[in-house]
């Protein structure tokens, strides 16, 4: 196995009286796209809001390429070069898409290369730049909080659910996308409820039940296998396709 | 700066742009046209007009400051009075020694008088919001209810302590000399001093676009108001920003209580706690966040106290209460809410 960028041992997180996550046990290879599967309630979100320590966890360690960030503040979390796409975009909506994207861009400047990259991903980014984000599409608000997350060199970038909402033909397109991302050398962790778009990007997998990851292994070990599917998510990927 | 390329020059044509919401803007017109058959005399409506948009400019800027704190922040902050009646009684101990200078009709001295008092009540005013932000507001984050027990609690405190200090009785604060008295546009008589206060609550209004709008800080404190979670997670540290938009809302009640002060020429400790209640109709018309939308309430008070004060006074004593109502049965969120709770 490659090098490990971000691990997680026996996380635990409590919100307020309850107890979301019993021990979360969680490895991301170094350049790789590892998918975070489960059901919905399984404490996928809650571990990656874990991570960026916007929950804070309350038992187990976290480390980021070998530094203990158990304990960082978010901010803090975040300038180690995590970039953070949440389940609801996070889009500030009353502010335009170059305002969006200039504050994504922590350093103050927006690199004109990298820009010019992003736009050719996202042309809509390009054409409606001056337009307030929260006029956009659904589909295009999911490509502005992608956009901004990547509009500075990222060392991992938490992606939660890209697809959700989204429709068919406009997931399709983001599988070139990611795999583009993955081949410049950022490493990806991804929640998704889509298998096939799952699959189509993953190179490892960790399915998550009850607040615990009771899978980890190859996206291509999953895929390959129905029985795993039917018994961790409770469908197989060959409905999906 | 930012380097951005030109993307400009593309066309947001094909994008259905939000329109402008001009309807809330054009409330302000709206009631002062309607305000003239009820007034009779048009050199009077102008008085009343005039007043009454000084009035709301100084309401403007007492009441923008607890617009962020309660915006961004979600701060509940009932002791915001105490930060007027700070700007009001640091105005009147400046003023006291320098009443030679407010008595001068020299125009320059009369404005450095001002001037400086209006530096003294920023500072102050500013340096006990720090102290209320550290010591009341920090430990109770996310509690409204701690939050408005803490506060008024804190209120409390300070207005004993002025009465402490400068006494518990009516003081009177001079108007420089060469802003006492009218100038007369026909048979309207608009005095000196609202003139100042609609320029300066102008400018107030302008900057606070302006560094909104324009400035890095500014993206930050529109961006916090709306998420404050995804801010933090693009690496902004929101404490800081809290920090700083607490004691710039302090800064701006402490401006705002020596305006109002001379507004009012005599006021009581009470000062601040009178103006409180105005304060909150003026941000839930307004809309949470929105720096418009408190100006165009602030306005929209300032003319309406005037004008029912002067056509049908037993209306006036719940004017203000009954315009809130109606803009809320209009728009239950405020003029232009940029942030929902």
């Amino acid at each position: 196995m490659s090098e490990i960028l971000l691990s997680l041992k026996n996380v635990e997180t409590r919100i307020g009286p309850y107890h979301i996550l019993h021990g979360v046990d969680l490895d991301v290879p170094k350049g790789s796209a590892t998918m975070l599967l489960g059901r919905n309630g399984a404490g996928k979100t809650t571990t990656v809001r874990t991570i960026m320590n916007l929950w804070r966890a309350s038992a187990g360690t976290i480390h980021f390429d070998g530094r203990d960030i158990t304990n960082l503040e978010t901010p803090d979390v975040a300038r180690l070069g995590i970039g953070y796409v949440p389940e609801t975009m996070g889009i500030f909506a009353d502010l335009t898409i170059a305002e969006n994207m200039r504050l994504a861009a922590f350093s103050g400047k927006i690199d004109t290369q990298r820009l010019e990259r992003i736009f050719t991903m996202f042309p809509a980014i390009k054409r409606f730049w001056l337009a307030r984000a929260g006029t956009l599409s659904g589909g295009q608000k999911q490509m502005l909080s992608i956009a901004r997350a990547i509009v500075e060199p990222r060392r991992l970038l938490i992606i939660d659910e890209p697809t959700k909402g989204l429709a068919p033909a406009i997931v399709g397109n983001m599988v070139p996308i990611f795999r583009d991302l993955k081949q410049s050398g950022v490493t990806i962790l991804m929640i998704e409820q889509n298998f096939a778009f799952a699959n189509a990007i993953g190179d490892h997998v960790a399915v998550m039940d009850d607040g615990k990851v009771v899978h980890a292994g190859t996206m291509a070990e999953l895929a390959d296998n129905e029985a795993i599917q039917r018994r961790l998510l409770g469908l197989s990927m060959a409905s999906h396709q | 700066m930012v380097a951005t390329p030109a993307p400009a020059a593309h066309a947001t044509d094909d994008l259905p742009r939000r329109p402008v919401d001009w309807l809330p803007m054009a409330l302000v017109p709206a009631v002062a046209l309607i305000a003239i058959p009820f007034i009779g005399s048009p050199s009077t409506w102008l008085t009343l007009t005039i007043a009454g948009l000084a009035m709301g400019v100084i309401i403007f800027m007492i009441s923008s400051g607890l617009m962020l704190v309660f915006g961004l922040m979600d701060v509940m902050n009932f002791g915001h009075g105490a930060f007027i009646t700070l700007g009001a009684y640091v105005g009147l101990t400046i003023f006291a020694p320098l009443s030679v200078w407010i008595d001068s009709s020299n125009l320059a001295l009369n404005l450095l008088v001002l001037t400086l008092g209006l530096l003294a009540a920023v500072v102050v005013a500013g340096a006990v919001g720090l102290v209320f932000d550290r010591v009341l507001i920090r430990p109770v984050y996310g509690n409204h209810l701690k939050q408005i027990l803490i506060t008024m609690g804190g209120f409390i405190v300070v207005e004993q302590l002025i009465r402490a200090i400068w006494g518990a009785e009516m003081v009177t604060l001079n108007i420089p000399a060469a802003l006492r008295g009218s100038l007369f546009i026909g048979d309207a008589a608009i005095e000196r001093y609202r003139i100042l206060a609609l320029v300066v609550g102008a400018g107030v209004f302008a900057a606070m676009l302006l560094i909104l709008t324009k400035t890095r800080i500014g993206l930050q404190i529109r961006a916090g108001v709306e998420d404050r979670d995804m801010l933090e997670a693009m690496g902004y540290r929101t404490r800081h920003l809290f920090v700083a938009v607490f004691v710039a809302g302090a800064m701006l009640a402490g401006m705002g209580g020596l305006m109002w002060g001379l507004y009012q020429q005599n006021f009581t400790p009470a000062i601040g706690s009178q103006a409180n209640v105005l304060i909150f109709i003026v941000i839930i018309i307004g809309g949470l966040g929105s720096t418009t939308g408190c100006m165009i309430a602030a306005l929209l008070v300032g003319l309406t106290t005037n004008y029912t004060g002067f056509a049908e006074p037993k209306i006036a004593l719940f004017s203000n209460i009954l315009l809130m109502l109606l803009v809320l049965l209009w728009r239950p969120q405020g003029l232009y809410a940029v942030v929902n709770r």
